[in-house]
């Protein structure tokens, strides 16, 4: 009690000394230097989402000088809109289509580059190369691939007696082209997130099963290296999943939504109302859909997650 | 320790999984790599041999001169590039600018905003890039900005996947390090640049890849805000590309895609490991 009295009267007395305006000036220096970042951080993200919310509330358009409050009706136009319907479809399609793929393809080839020494290294490089490259350009490539007569696809597929078709116009094949190029993409990064996953996992554990009894290469994967990856797999499904439902690029520069809203997707439609039509508010309401999606992807993870470390 | 690193993590493979691994893999690397191998393959081919019915590795009449010389002629190709260098350029440099004065705030100063700030930060990753897009572009408009560089650059000045990295990094600097550095009289912004960004170089090279890769290769965004080609950036370029050749002239169109995507597929062979660092760091949290 003593020692207190006397450390506030020091700081009453000398008050540019002691603990208190330590903190004063530490406060101070944490708000000045997390500033410009708090600013920008509401300025071009937080602040645009909560306006986006409110958009998706009105009736305004581009260049309109008024608006009016219209409550829940752009979700309701929605509801009844034919597009929206097959764009939610397609976007579902996709994402189901592509996911599994590239999530099992990259645990697969992280197992497979992580199994032995030889040429890992060289695996390596290679199979990640297609996430460093430009996702438009290469578009650009694969739309060559996917040409009816003189495509690599459609000479691969003839030689070996499969059918061929034009895939990229074909309604029934357009969107898993599309995912084709998707899945070439997300193939690496998920093996590069595996690998270090893999990893983490102490070496000691597939020893350890082994002296068990867990002889067999599958008997090791069930019981140790599987359970022990089952936070990273969640992790790169979720992530997988939220950028499958971003696709865009390819959809635009390749088919643009076509051939009849094949592949009209959710953000492809959001341009298109936004940008093409300047349906500004109803683009706003098909955002916070899309935002809804990824929140709820999200909030599946951290629930996942949640159960598994029950079980410890 | 010589034998682990022959074993590889799974015991000793016996010769036949070798095979299938190869055999695997292989197949795995042509499917990642035959992209890259067409384009190129095309971008030496005259027209004439592009669509002919039977497909072959190397050209029979090189015209790679040619279809480069056009790439480069007849759109402004290497303004694209130059653009994308400029503008990465400047969105990387206000993104380290920002993001570590904060960060370092978040992880090593007490102060009354801190806990709030680091929830924010964690809410804005939650948020795709493109759910701001439609506020965003009617803000630069009223401002008269868009089609213009600073239309791009701004949204990117911040990255709140920066601010959580280098927090993250932060974190594990030793608390004495910092004391010492104010016996000596430095400022905490003098900290932040003089004792903290040393000791953070590996991480804040990964955040400095990742934002490369992800602003060279951004196409959603440079699309809704710039229409003047020659403000393009090097993926809007291309597209550009395209539809003014309307899919006739394949070779020079892959000579342009070359072109493009060259450079960060150059730069990864070089940095691989700081690029492969930077994606695993995300994954751990």
């Amino acid at each position: 009690m003593a020692e207190a009295a006397l450390r506030l009267s020091a700081v009453a007395v000398a008050p540019r000394a002691g603990p208190r305006t330590g903190a004063l000036a530490e406060a101070f220096a944490g708000w000045t230097l997390a500033a410009p970042a708090i600013v920008l951080m509401w300025l071009m993200l937080l602040g645009p989402v909560v306006a986006v919310i409110v958009l998706s509330l009105t009736d305004w358009t581009l260049g309109a000088p008024a608006f009016r409050w219209i409550g829940l009706d752009n979700y309701l136009a929605l509801s009844k809109d034919r597009v929206f319907w097959i764009s939610l479809q397609n976007t579902l399609a996709y994402v189901a289509f592509t996911v599994p793929l590239s999530v099992f393809g990259g645990l697969a080839l992280a197992m497979l580059v992580e199994s032995a020494s030889s040429l890992r290294g060289l695996y390596r490089t290679l199979l990640f190369l297609p996430v460093t490259s430009t996702l438009i350009a290469m578009a650009l490539v694969f739309q060559f691939a996917f040409h009816p007569t003189v495509g690599l696809v459609n000479q691969g597929f003839g030689a070996l007696g499969l059918p061929t078709t034009d895939w990229l116009k074909n309604p029934s094949t357009a969107l898993y082209a599309l995912g084709v190029i998707g899945i070439w993409q997300a193939v690496g990064l998920n093996m590069v997130l595996f690998l270090a996953g893999l990893k983490s996992i102490p070496r000691d554990l597939h020893e350890a099963a082994a002296v068990d009894g867990a002889d067999g290469a599958w008997e090791r994967f069930h019981r140790v290296t599987w359970p022990m990856l089952g936070p990273s797999l969640l992790f790169v499904v979720t992530i997988t999943a939220i950028r499958a439902l971003q696709v865009f690029d390819t959809v635009q520069v390749l088919t643009d939504g076509g051939p009849n809203k094949a592949t009209s997707v959710l953000l492809h439609q959001m341009y298109q109302e936004g940008f093409s039509f300047l349906r500004t508010a109803y683009a706003a309401a098909l955002t916070c859909v899309f935002l809804g999606m990824v929140l709820l992807l999200t909030w599946m993870q951290t629930q996942l997650m949640e159960k598994k470390t029950h079980y410890g | 320790m010589a034998e682990h690193l022959q074993r590889g993590r799974f015991g000793i493979p016996s010769t036949g999984f070798q095979v299938f691994r190869h055999l695997m893999l292989g197949m795995a690397v042509i499917f990642s790599v035959a992209p890259f191998v067409l384009m190129v393959a095309i971008s030496l081919k005259p027209p004439g041999e592009v669509f002919s019915p039977q497909f072959t590795l190397l050209p029979q009449q090189w015209h790679a001169v040619e279809n480069y010389t056009l790439a480069f002629t007849k759109q402004p190709l290497l303004r694209f590039i130059l653009n994308g260098l400029f503008v990465t350029a400047c969105i990387f440099a206000a993104q380290a600018l920002v993001a570590l004065p904060c960060a370092y705030a978040l992880a090593k100063l007490r102060w009354s905003g801190r806990n709030i700030t680091f929830v924010f930060v964690l809410l804005g990753l939650l948020v795709p890039t493109q759910v701001a897009a439609l506020p965003l572009y009617i803000g630069l408009w009223k401002l008269g900005l868009l089609d213009t560089y600073a239309a791009i650059i701004l949204p990117s000045t911040i990255s709140v996947f920066g601010i959580f990295l280098m927090r993250q990094y932060f974190m594990t600097v030793p608390d004495d390090l910092i004391s010492a550095a104010r016996l000596d009289g430095l400022g905490e912004f003098s900290i932040v640049w003089r004792i903290m960004l040393p000791s953070a170089m590996p991480a804040l090279v990964a955040f400095g890849m990742l934002s490369l890769v992800w602003n060279w290769n951004d196409y959603f965004w440079p699309l809704l805000v710039i229409q003047t080609e020659t403000l393009a950036t090097p993926p809007l370029g291309v597209v550009f590309f395209n539809n003014a050749e309307a899919g006739t002239n394949y070779g020079a169109l892959m000579a342009a895609a070359t072109a493009v995507t060259a450079p960060l597929v150059l730069a990864f062979l070089f940095a691989q490991r700081w690029f492969i660092d930077g994606v695993t760091m995300t994954a751990v949290k």
